[in-house]
């Protein structure tokens, strides 16, 4: 297919993509717009993540930790002055911290500025490290993070939390910030820079003999997730209206993880599905533990059924698609024409054979 | 500070130690052979104390009967999570076995939520275990010298079914090469479930002692000294079982004398146990007992 | 022209010494093989040439340039190329995919316009496309260069292996037994391959290899290791009549030839 012909559909795609998100943000009632805003918040998120894990093989599990950085930043910066004086009840707020005001977009830039700046000084010592270890250590990043946020609250309002954030996170941003993200990260995977991302993650030995600097690409790719998922915590933020240290405790580096990894590690594809169907069965299953009634037989409120069918259902997914939904291949425009004109084509036989 | 409230200090950071080497080593036999991180390892912990307490609770068990069959059942269930969420994933990509782990994690942890209700309840302690010793200034409670004196005890037997049994020789090797360890007609599927009952005991047992000293239970109770333990592991160096003992005791002790020496710092107690887990995962990659392993070139 | 000097070095690891004072003085263009039984120090010397080791005792120049303990990739932008005993790629990647890589040491454009396609970037990736896919028709890969590189049969794998070190533009190439697991024709092929690269690319090749018609075939220069040390230099006539050679190594081969 030529180039010029994929660049129209692509638009075409957008379009229909922008008419949906009209209707849904003006049709659609605020709690399935909610889930919706999620599912498109751990796209950037998962997106990002797959960056680091998937296209470049060094395992990160510190998200979470990103995510509360941009998601203080956000609100530190969003939050009118005179609201913040009067919440901060532990401790007051320290300057510079009560004056700054900023709008949405430059609160979420800056969010994703200050977070892969963290990304970035925690990245140059630990990506030295391989495997499970670098897990394990930015793990410990992601906690210290926690916990300082825990522990300062002069600037973070401690285990209180910020409330009363106003809510800017719509559709519009969190769709938006999501196909950035993919056009960003994918043109980044689909250059010489992502090719030598890929080499890390398929030999690292072959990949410095080769004259990649294995050290620049891995901090890079680090730095640059880590830029996303500030963004993602700042949209967060924005629109939970709530934030507090126990929001980005382990679960939430798990659950983007999960969803990366259900996707098909590598698949960029498998990561927007895999965010949107993990949301909408974590949201959908609330029933379950609310409560209901099956004709005349009453079920009553089980709290934890929703987390225990949830498990059972991940559990599931994983043991039956081992790699994952997508399996590591990704969405392109011929596949979907093949697989549009594979549906036809049976069509027509099963329909010859009828006749 | 005075010589007594150091000493007393230590007693607590010793008996603190003794329970995170309990739960270590369940995270440092799993992983040296299936390089698997147990995430549920925390919630198998959780569930001992529970079991305790419905034993005491709902059959009318003594305490120490009660406990016996805890550490039983508890075993049971660690054995079964690796039959059913980790053995179909052995050849799968090592992430998704990791995914299946939490994923048996949260299971486990809500399951014990809707059984058990997210209340926290009070574990019955026998009056034994409440006594304080007195000497001179320090006071020490019976659990401690308990919790250290059954650590030794269990940490012996495990070594002396590592080293002295043909058990322990199948672990030992499928932990070198699973593979070859198969070929050579290593019954693997047995020595793994072996390896999954005593982590879990031992696990079982930190529980218990856990109880003794902090008699609040509830579902959330292992996701802390999980983490820790599983971090005392790595300190140690993971795969090694004497260091998963090492780790532990350097983490109970670090984070005792840490509040110790700073109480104005307390609340970064945690913060503090993370910051020893990454310099010496920066110093030594392979923790402190661990061995090193360089990819032929 | 002097391009490489390895200056009398040892290493050791642990008590073990695998190499003991291997000095090697190379001009440009030459063909030079290293043999020596299993175990001898063949590969753990081009480890230290390309920097995955450093020498315990003494230096290496590359074209005058120290290079003793310099980091793989610094070593490979200077212009030293390699391939692995035990081949490899990046498996799940294209074959293409995994020639280009090799350019990627003299890209020019930055992050910025690689993500979003600057037309400089564009022309970059293009110009390296054409150069991989002419590497890889030299080698008759070009028609699976979209297959993953991990499918191939290992024998090509290898042929592979040796273009994606081509690719980085290499003045130095070192070639770690590209002969094993070829049949005898593709044996054939790759030695006129070598010799011919040698040639266009205005080449220096140091060569492993246990095939001895391969390396009395190509290489003007031979020298035998055994146990770390040096045991025989010189051109395959005086190499296969030396007799502590035939002693320590061809002996055995010889009972097979």
């Amino acid at each position: 297919m030529k180039k010029q012909n994929k660049k129209i559909c692509t638009i075409i795609a957008l379009i229909i993509l922008f008419i949906l998100v009209y209707f849904a943000q003006n049709r659609l009632d605020a709690y399935k717009i909610r889930i919706l805003n999620l599912g498109a918040i751990y796209v950037t998120l998962g997106v990002s993540l797959n960056l680091i894990y998937g296209f470049t093989g060094q395992f990160s599990l510190g998200h979470a930790g990103f995510m509360a950085i941009g998601a203080y930043v956000t609100a530190l910066l969003v939050l009118p002055p005179y609201y913040k004086e009067a919440s901060f009840i532990l401790e007051p707020l320290i300057w510079p911290f009560t004056v700054i005001h900023a709008p949405f977009i430059v609160a979420l830039l800056l969010s994703g500025l200050i977070t892969a700046l963290a990304g970035f000084l925690i990245g140059l010592p630990v990506l030295r490290l391989k495997g499970d270890y670098l897990g394990i250590a930015t793990l410990g990043f992601a906690e210290i993070i926690r916990i300082i946020a825990n522990n300062l609250p002069h600037i973070t309002n401690g285990a209180l939390g910020i409330k009363g954030i106003p809510e800017f996170t719509n559709l519009w941003w969190t769709v938006g910030v999501a196909v950035v993200t993919i056009y960003i990260i994918k043109g980044l995977i689909n250059s010489s820079y992502g090719r030598a991302l890929m080499s890390i993650r398929e030999n690292e030995i072959a990949a410095e003999a080769v004259g990649i600097n294995l050290t620049y690409h891995k901090v890079m790719s680090f730095t640059i997730s880590a830029f996303f998922a500030g963004v993602g915590g700042g949209l967060f933020a924005c629109l939970l209206t709530t934030i507090d240290p126990k929001a980005f405790m382990f679960v939430m580096t798990f659950n983007i993880l999960a969803v990366v990894v259900l996707g098909g590690l590598g698949s960029i594809t498998g990561t927007v599905i895999a965010a949107f169907l993990y949301n909408f069965f974590l949201e959908y299953l609330r029933p379950i533990e609310a409560g209901f009634n099956l004709g005349p037989i009453h079920f009553p409120p089980i709290p934890g059924l929703r987390m225990v069918s949830f498990s059972v259902l991940l559990l599931v997914l994983i043991l039956y698609k081992q790699r994952g939904l997508m399996g590591g291949v990704e969405f392109t425009w011929e596949g979907f024409f093949r697989f549009i004109s594979r549906i036809f084509s049976n069509k027509k036989t099963t329909e010859g054979s009828a006749s | 500070m005075t010589i007594n409230l150091l000493l007393q200090n230590i007693a607590n950071g010793l008996s603190l130690g003794s329970l995170y080497s309990l739960i270590a080593i369940g995270y440092t036999m799993v992983y040296g052979i299936l390089r698997l991180i147990n995430f549920a390892h925390g919630e198998i912990f959780m569930l001992a104390p529970y079991f305790l307490y419905f034993g005491v609770l709902i059959f009318h068990l003594p305490w120490w009967a009660s406990a016996i069959v805890a550490i039983g059942l508890t075993a049971f269930t660690g054995m079964l999570s690796e039959r059913i969420a980790y053995k179909p994933l052995r050849d799968a990509p090592r992430i998704s076995a990791l995914i299946s782990a939490i994923g048996v994690s949260f299971f486990l942890q809500n399951l014990s939520i809707v059984v058990f209700s997210g209340i926290p309840k009070s574990v019955h302690r026998p009056a034994f275990f409440t006594k304080i010793f007195q000497f001179g200034e320090i006071r020490i409670q019976s659990t401690l010298f308990a919790s250290i004196g059954v650590s030794i005890i269990f940490l012996s037997l495990l070594i002396y079914i590592i080293y002295q049994t043909k058990t322990g020789l199948a672990m030992r090797a499928i932990s070198r090469d699973i593979e070859t360890s198969r070929l050579m007609g290593v019954g693997v599927n047995r020595a793994i479930s072996v390896t999954f009952i005593i982590g879990s005991a031992l696990a079982a047992v930190g529980g218990i002692l856990w109880s003794l000293r902090f008699p609040q239970i509830v579902p959330t109770m292992g996701i802390i000294p999980g983490l820790k333990a599983f971090i005392a592991a790595v300190v140690g160096g993971i795969g090694s079982i004497p260091g998963a003992m090492l780790g532990g005791f350097i983490l109970g002790m670090s984070e005792i004398l840490f509040v110790t020496f700073f109480p104005a710092m307390s609340g970064y107690r945690d913060a503090f146990v993370f910051f020893i887990l990454i310099i010496i995962l920066l110093l030594k990659p392979d923790g402190i007992l661990g061995t090193k392993v360089q990819e032929k070139v | 022209m002097e391009i490489l000097n390895i200056d009398n070095i040892t290493i050791q690891f642990g008590g073990l010494t695998a190499v003991k004072n291997f000095e090697l003085k190379l001009q440009s263009g030459e063909l030079v093989g290293l043999i020596g039984p299993n175990g001898a120090g063949k590969t753990t010397i081009f480890n230290m040439i390309t920097g995955i080791y450093a020498p315990s005792v003494n230096r290496i120049y590359f074209q005058n340039t120290d290079i003793t303990g310099m980091k793989p990739d610094k070593i490979a932008k200077l212009g030293i190329a390699r391939t692995f005993q035990n081949v490899r790629l990046m498996e799940n990647l294209t074959v293409i995919d995994n020639v280009m890589i090799g350019f990627h040491l003299h890209l020019q454009s930055s992050i910025a316009s690689a993500i979003f396609k600057f037309s400089g970037y564009v022309q970059e990736e293009e110009s390296i496309y054409q150069k991989s896919t002419e590497l890889l028709e030299k080698v008759d890969l070009e028609r699976c260069k979209l297959e993953k590189a991990g499918s191939l049969p290992y024998g090509q794998q290898r042929k592979l292996e040796i273009v994606r070190a081509l690719a980085t533009e290499p003045k130095l190439l070192l070639l770690d037994e590209p002969a094993a697991g070829m049949n005898p024709q593709e044996t054939k092929e790759l030695m006129g391959f070598i010799q011919r690269i040698r040639d266009d690319f205005n080449l220096t090749i140091i060569l492993i290899e246990h095939d001895m018609k391969v390396v009395m075939g190509i290489c003007e220069r031979i020298i035998v290791l055994n146990y770390g040390l040096t045991i025989a230099e010189g051109n395959p006539k005086e190499i296969q009549h030396n007799p502590e050679v035939i002693k320590a190594y061809l002996g055995v081969e010889a009972q097979y030839a």
